[in-house]
């Protein structure tokens, strides 16, 4: 803990916060100078969020004090954060998808006439000062429905700097931006710093770290850890700082022994619900014992290409094929019968029935077959006994939720259970999207497990994901998806991060 | 303690008892204010329900079609639905009923189950024709049902003004034929051997021939039991709960949500079919009314399924208190001049304090939370 | 032929005027995202109050007042539980619709002696004639409802305020993504009490426009049902003012048409012909609506801070 003083922009000092009967903060402490950057570096769940949304006024600490430049301050409402020049990009996006960039950036601080009246003229002209200040390229009439993860982020920011912000908090912002995309925004940061903002990343990524920011307080559940120069530190020692014991930083596995093609796409194109092509002539070979990583930025064509293979989706044209049998354009029971398992990105939204119980929840695929259910009637001794057995294969805590509603359960062993129950499925093709998203370094370690152990086994694994260091890190092969296509694909020992970030961004490789 | 009483608050049915109560209190606030006695009110409502058996069995002949429309709203939210148009199928069941109940005339063991198919068919169908727009062309179901709740209306008006069926100087249409009612006793309570033995048994007398004597509360109990079996013990309940809670989820694992709509609407139409039907051939004049307004047999249903927390067994109850409180309404109007609206608003107020109840599960938690806390620390 | 043009216009524009503001009330209230089912019982109630006020007071004005008010009280319930106490929106509503025409029918024997039909006011709303300097042509004849002009000026305002407010933008943006609006220091809360119980207070007026200038009392199948259509007129026209003015007015028309063809040429029996609005609607949709996109949280209850 430091001083309160006036050199510190923000100053949070013994705080403490309860959600419910947990703990998720205690007596945390944090000093940032102004005009620095400085991190907030903890796993998903150590609480860093929670921190910076009680610096912006979403929640109120339960003990614990806020110092804004050496003056203590009571923040409580968004509102007053505002006012008070804090300014906070959160994880996901809280802007309209209907509404333009412009609306989104004036929402709740209109420039009006009379009578409410509003003038969007006069609030175009000040925020186009703003993107020329920092050089910002936005279309202020686009629709944000439309624009890409990179441009929403740059929206959120002009939001903030719009109502004059002086600190600025911004939560995971490189979770889902292509490499070239994150050199911008760290550019963008520095040019803010440069102007005398103060920025506070959260994030659990150590190379942005070291790139940007000077100073770093580390947080691991819940709890205070440290204050570092980053520039005394390793990545290693931040990870372990943050872990709290020794991790590896990369993936432990064994040389490839690769199988036939297991599944194969070829010319593939399929539409979206807007009728446009947004998955161009693809074609992909997976081969048994491969994990096949698939690479690029949301939006596009991954949604519509897994929907596809869903069966979900109609394919214009091209085949998929798995096991030499044509299946696109059936269904999806034909396709989950064809030994193809599905971990979704969002488990919550596609993958889990949230307000069904846990032991529901395991069956949601094999209900249909004997011994789970017989003549038309659910045998729910069996759909116990099988949900206890994953419950113990994987470790699921606590170990008695199989009636519970798999809600209460955590991110983590909600996506135990999911990977569980689709292994338990014994496919040749797995099919992993996000499949790590939200979860901490133990349950990361887990699923990665999981997934070599399956290639190892000589199953095929599909993985799809925005997070450029899990691909490199785990597939034996990459492709990069831009604009429905693949635009190219590399062993694993010839990629690297620029070449594939730039295929990513649309660029020519070589 | 307190942690065990906390604990009881939470549950489902404390919660649908607090809600209950709250109804009863607010209609007693509301009569005080009017100037009517509230304590006078409430013991005329006891009275008109518990004090001849004659109006135990009243009410509970009165529970059949509000009990099976219930279940229908009930299965058809399970999946995700909400079925504002069993007042439709019910009509629509007791149109094709008596069509078929006056136009054929067979032996009872055949009009009977005759009657009976045709009006489930013609409340499937209303229940299916929703569906179907609903998972074909995404209408959404609230909007068709309403629609075709008035269709079903007119429909009836103008069979039962229709030259065919009309009965002169009547409001309604001429009785389905007697092969096709399903009164218990009927003949026998009017032959002279029933009279003389049912004076000589004051309560038969009063529980047989004073009322409708039908079994048609088994059928609505039997057919709860059969819907809880469905949701709950089957294949397609476990399809139906899924697609209602999660359809994208549902989707993924394989299960045909669309199908399971239009599945869904068509069984839940065809309960409020028999509920309608029952209604026909249950009551001992089985005729076809001109209708000004609903009958409210289809919205009592939902009001029915909400205050039993869309339970199927819950259904039974929350419809048999339902009917009650209908049943001494009308009674309240005619022996001390309380308006009978007040048990619809009672009843009203009960369904607002459902849906506020289901905060106390939420609220005692925080408490448990709390406490939980101050004994860590 | 003209004159029975005329009057299949202002019958049309007649019928449709509660609907109208019923349904801009229900479009103010779903865009700031809480559903409302129950405008039928604000209807109800609203009209009922109108008819009351009416008659004790002598004046229509006071009473088409009292309407919203007693609608924006029912509103302010469904408000409570659906905001504050995050209830089933859809199960709330249905509670109002059964307490709102209760309510209803109780006050009106309360008042009226135990008879569920209240007497009719002694002064309606006025009628304009708009076109009486064409003296001699069949349009000196034409009247409007005043009801009518005020169900087209509501639909105006809302539209106005809806796209050209600061207002507007917030409470479109509340029934997309209220967790945005919150962030950017909008009270969520108040915002949406604001929009549900002025919600109420249109289908309140609405209701008292029935009681006021369609007919001249209230009873029991005054409103019997229109709330409903109202609220099919929202979905109908995709959530906007002048969307869900075209399906009232569509309604309206029906109902003309019921009205003009009955006992006429055709020899269509009346119960055939009052089915036209339905049949109408649903092939309507079939046709030109198909999925219609509600607003994103819409009847979704807003917990501050839930993760």
């Amino acid at each position: 803990m430091q001083g309160v003083s006036k050199d510190y922009a923000v100053q949070m000092h013994g705080i403490t916060k309860y959600f419910g009967p947990l703990r998720v903060l205690d007596d945390v402490n944090l000093d940032i100078k102004k005009g620095e950057i400085h991190a907030i570096l903890g796993e998903n769940g150590a609480g860093k969020s929670t921190l910076m949304n009680i610096l912006y006024g979403m929640y109120n600490p339960d003990y614990g004090k806020i110092y804004l430049n050496g003056q203590e301050t009571y923040i409580g409402k968004p509102s007053a954060a505002i006012s008070q020049g804090i300014g906070m990009v959160h994880q996901h996006f809280m802007l309209v998808d209907k509404f333009t960039v412009l609306q989104n950036i004036v929402l709740g601080n209109e420039t009006t006439d009379f009578f409410g009246v509003l003038n969007m003229r006069k609030a175009r002209k000040k925020v186009i000062e703003i993107i020329k200040k920092y050089g910002m390229k936005v279309d202020l009439k686009e629709k944000v429905k439309n624009l890409s993860v990179g441009m929403q982020q740059k929206v959120e920011i002009l939001k903030a700097l719009y109502r004059g912000a002086e600190v600025l908090i911004l939560d995971e912002p490189t979770a889902v931006l292509t490499p070239m995309e994150v050199d911008e925004l760290l550019e963008t940061m520095q040019n803010l710093k440069k102007d005398g903002k103060t920025i506070i990343i959260i994030t659990h990524k150590l190379k942005e770290i070291k790139k940007s920011a000077e100073t770093c307080t580390i947080i691991r559940k819940g709890q205070f850890i440290d204050r570092v120069n980053v520039a005394d530190e390793t990545e290693q020692s931040l990870a372990e700082k943050m872990v709290g014991r020794q991790i590896k930083l990369f993936v432990d596995k064994k040389e490839m022994t690769p199988g036939d093609t297991i599944f194969e796409i070829q010319n593939l194109s399929v539409r979206c619900e807007r009728g446009i092509e947004t998955v161009k002539n693809l074609s992909m070979k997976i081969r048994g014992g491969e994990i096949y990583g698939l690479a690029g930025i949301e939006g596009n064509g991954q949604t519509e290409l897994l929907q596809c293979i869903l069966g979900r989706r109609y394919a214009d044209s091209g085949k998929i094929i798995m096991h030499g049998k044509e299946i696109q354009n059936t269904n999806t029971r034909n396709v989950l019968d064809s030994k193809i398992s599905f971990i979704h990105a969002d488990r919550h939204k596609y993958g889990c029935i949230l307000d069904m119980s846990v032991a529901d929840n395991v069956i949601m695929e094999k209900y249909r077959e004997k011994p789970f259910s017989v003549n038309g009637f659910l045998n729910h001794e069996e759909r116990d006994k099988f949900t206890k057995q994953i419950i113990e294969t994987y470790d699921v805590r606590p170990a008695k939720c199989r009636h519970q509603k798999i809600r209460n359960l955590s991110g983590g062993n909600q996506q135990k259970l999911v990977i569980g129950r689709e292994i338990a499925n014994n496919p040749d093709l797995l099919i992993a999207v996000q499949p790590t998203r939200g979860l901490d370094v133990g349950a990361i370690e887990f699923v990665h497990r999981m997934l070599v152990n399956l290639r190892d086994q000589g199953k095929a694994v599909l993985l799809i994901s925005l997070e450029l260091d899990e691909i490199l890190n785990l597939s034996d092969k990459i492709a990069v998806i831009y604009g429905g296509e693949i635009v190219g694909e590399f062993d694993q020992k010839e990629a690297d991060e620029h070449k594939v970030g730039l295929l990513m961004a649309g660029g020519k490789g070589e | 303690m307190t942690k065990n009483i906390a604990k009881f608050l939470k549950t489902n049915f404390m919660c649908t008892c607090i809600a209950v109560f709250l109804g009863f209190i607010v209609a007693c606030a509301i009569l005080l204010i009017t100037g009517y006695s509230p304590s006078l009110s409430m013991a005329v409502m006891f009275n008109a329900v518990f004090s001849r058996a004659k109006f135990i069995v009243n009410v509970i002949i009165k529970s059949t079609p509000i009990i099976l429309t219930g279940l229908s709203v009930t299965l058809a939210f399970k999946s995700g639905l909400f079925n504002m148009g069993a007042e439709g199928q019910f009509i629509a069941s007791t149109i094709a009923a008596s069509i078929v109940g006056i136009k054929c005339n067979f032996h009872p063991l055949i009009q009977i189950p005759l009657v009976i198919c045709v009006g489930v068919l013609a409340g499937a169908l209303m229940g299916g024709i929703v569906g179907w727009l609903k998972a074909k062309c995404g209408i959404h179901e609230v909007i068709t049902s309403i629609m075709l709740n008035w269709i079903a209306l007119y429909m009836c008006n103008f069979v039962a003004n229709s030259e065919m069926f009309h009965k002169p100087d009547s409001d309604g249409t001429f009785p389905i034929n007697h092969s096709g009612q399903t009164l218990l006793f009927y003949d026998w309570k009017f032959s002279h051997d029933g009279r003389e033995y049912l004076q000589a048994h004051p309560i038969l007398n009063d529980i047989i021939l004073k009322t409708d004597f039908n079994l048609n509360f088994l059928v609505a109990v039997v057919i709860a039991v059969l819907v809880w079996v469905i949701i709950y013990k089957t294949k397609k309940g476990y399809e139906f709960r899924a697609s209602g809670l999660n359809p994208d989820a549902a989707r993924n694992a394989g299960i045909d949500v669309t199908r399971n709509i239009f599945y869904t609407m068509l069984i839940s139409g065809a309960l409020s079919g028999l509920a309608g039907v029952l209604s026909l051939t249950g009551s001992s004049t089985p005729v076809l009314h001109v209708l000004s307004v609903f009958e409210n047999y289809g919205f009592n249903g939902l009001s029915v399924a909400l205050i039993a927390g869309a339970s199927p067994i819950g259904c039974i109850f929350a419809g048999l208190m339902f009917s009650a409180l209908i049943y001494a309404g009308q009674t309240l109007q005619s022996k001390i001049g309380t308006p009978s609206d007040i048990v619809n608003i009672m009843i009203g107020t009960i369904v607002f304090f459902v849906a506020l109840v289901r905060i106390i599960p939420v609220w005692v938690n925080r408490y448990l939370q709390k406490e939980e806390r101050k004994n860590a620390q | 032929m003209l004159s029975s043009l005329l009057i299949a216009l202002s019958i049309t524009l007649m019928y449709s005027a509660p609907l109208t503001l019923a349904a801009i009330g229900g479009v103010i209230s779903e865009r700031s995202g809480v559903v409302n089912i129950g405008i039928e019982g604000m209807m109800s109630i609203g009209a009922l109050t109108g008819a009351v006020v009416g008659y004790f007071t002598h004046s229509a004005w006071l009473g088409l007042l009292c309407a919203g008010l007693a609608g924006g009280v029912l509103a302010l319930l469904h408000a409570i539980a659906s905001i504050s106490f995050r209830a089933d929106q859809t199960v709330s509503g249905i509670a109002i619709n059964l307490i709102g025409p209760g309510l209803a029918m109780f006050l009106s024997r309360y008042f009226f002696d135990g008879a569920s039909i209240t007497y009719p006011v002694p002064e309606k709303l006025p009628k304009l004639a708009i076109f009486s300097y064409l003296k001699g042509t069949p349009f000196a004849n034409f009247n409007i409802d005043v009801s009518v002009v005020l169900a087209l000026a509501v639909v105006v305002v809302t539209w106005f305020v809806l796209y050209k407010t600061k207002w507007g933008l917030r409470i479109r943006a509340l029934g997309e993504h209220p967790a945005a609006v919150d962030t950017l220091g909008v009270p969520v809360y108040r915002s949406r009490y604001a929009c549900v119980i002025m919600s109420g207070i249109l289908a309140g007026i609405g209701g008292g426009t029935v009681t006021l200038a369609v007919i001249s009392q209230f009873t029991p199948i005054a409103i019997s049902g229109q709330g409903f259509i109202a609220l099919a007129a929202v979905i109908f026209g995709k959530w906007k003012p002048w969307g869900a003015y075209g399906a009232c007015l569509l309604f309206g028309f029906s109902q003309a048409l019921v009205i003009m063809l009955d006992g006429g040429v055709l020899h269509v029996p009346s119960t055939i012909l009052a089915m036209i609005p339905y049949v109408l609607t649903i092939l309507i949709l079939i046709i030109f609506v198909g999925r219609s996109s509600a607003p994103r949280a819409s009847g979704v209850p807003y917990e501050k801070g839930a993760r």
